[in-house]
């Protein structure tokens, strides 16, 4: 399973992403650089978390009109695994692969810590290797990551169990219906704000994230090969 | 050539954290009469356009496109030709 780390300028957990898929999965994985426009010889995208161009304009906004993101949206619609972390997310929801947009968290601080999140829907090629319900200990780092969609959006997000991922305990942004991650409605591309390449191993403080990867290995083991 | 300002502000369903904080402050300073404080950007373009109507349709665009969210944010713009 080959993976593709699109890098834009300002982008900070590149190579904690690559780290984590060459650590916990051992597959090959590759920076990319924003100004590349083909990734067909990738099986799965990660959008890392930074500051692209310096979160000018709006977090993402930016980045969303760079050319490598034809190629991720070209990705996406070919059913390719597409995850965004923390400002890949906001990067995914600038773009229109996901619904909704992310804001100035309502406290106005920035928030680092490690948070309990609550797994959702462990039916995406992003869960499955997780149990429903499960609480796992995963870090955040933002100022933006306050998820904000419309009640229409947010009731077709509940009906299509786009939700994967909400905050357990305090919400530490203000989300809307304490989500912390979701999915598109084909569920091949995933959203979160928090870093679950931070999360791999004990000495991090927890290992929790790591299932995440393991989690795209295995439904990419289980769904591609018969092609 | 033509000059835009766009103003961008979120919608009024919104809410605006900085805005409620910046409103604190005033009540704070003796300002006991600010009902309500909501923060939005202002951008200038400057636009080589041949017509108005031309420039009024690009900067109606690019605002949709890239200046605002239209999930969260509502814009305006005023447009005055430069020489």
């Amino acid at each position: 399973m080959r993976f593709a780390v699109p890098i834009f300028p300002g982008s900070n957990c590149d190579y904690d992403c690559i780290h984590a898929v060459e650590d916990i999965l051992g597959e090959p994985v590759a920076p990319v650089w924003h100004h590349d426009t083909d990734l067909s010889s990738f099986d799965a995208v990660i959008l890392p978390g930074g500051f692209s161009y310096g979160d000018y304009l709006r977090c993402g906004a930016i980045a969303r009109f760079s050319p490598v993101m034809a190629a991720v949206k070209e990705a996406a619609a070919a059913g390719k695994l597409v995850i965004g972390i923390c400002n890949g997310f906001q990067v995914l929801c600038e773009s229109g692969l996901l619904p909704g947009a992310l804001m100035r968290n309502n406290h106005l601080k920035f928030r680092c810590d490690i948070q309990p999140i609550r797994i959702e829907n462990n039916q995406t090629p992003f869960t499955c290797a997780y149990e429903n319900g499960q609480v796992i200990r995963i870090p955040i780092a933002h100022g933006e990551g306050n998820y904000y969609c419309d009640e229409a959006t947010l009731a077709e997000l509940k009906a299509n169990n786009q939700i994967v991922f909400r905050y357990a305990g305090e919400n530490p942004n203000g989300s809307v219906d304490d989500i912390a991650g979701i999915c598109n409605k084909a569920g091949n591309v995933l959203g979160m704000m928090p870093h679950p390449e931070r999360a791999i191993f004990d000495w991090m403080g927890s290992d929790d994230g790591k299932y995440l990867f393991k989690s795209m290995l295995q439904y990419w083991k289980e769904n591609s090969r018969a092609v | 050539m033509f000059k835009a300002t766009i103003y961008v502000t979120l919608k009024d369903s919104v809410l605006d954290p900085q805005g409620v904080a910046v409103k604190g402050s005033l009540h704070t300073l003796g300002f006991e009469g600010v009902r309500d404080v909501r923060i939005g950007k202002r951008v200038e373009v400057l636009l080589e356009c041949e017509s108005r109507a031309e420039a009024e349709k690009q900067i109606k665009e690019l605002s949709e496109k890239v200046l605002s969210n239209p999930v969260i944010e509502n814009f305006t713009f005023e447009l005055e030709e430069v020489a």
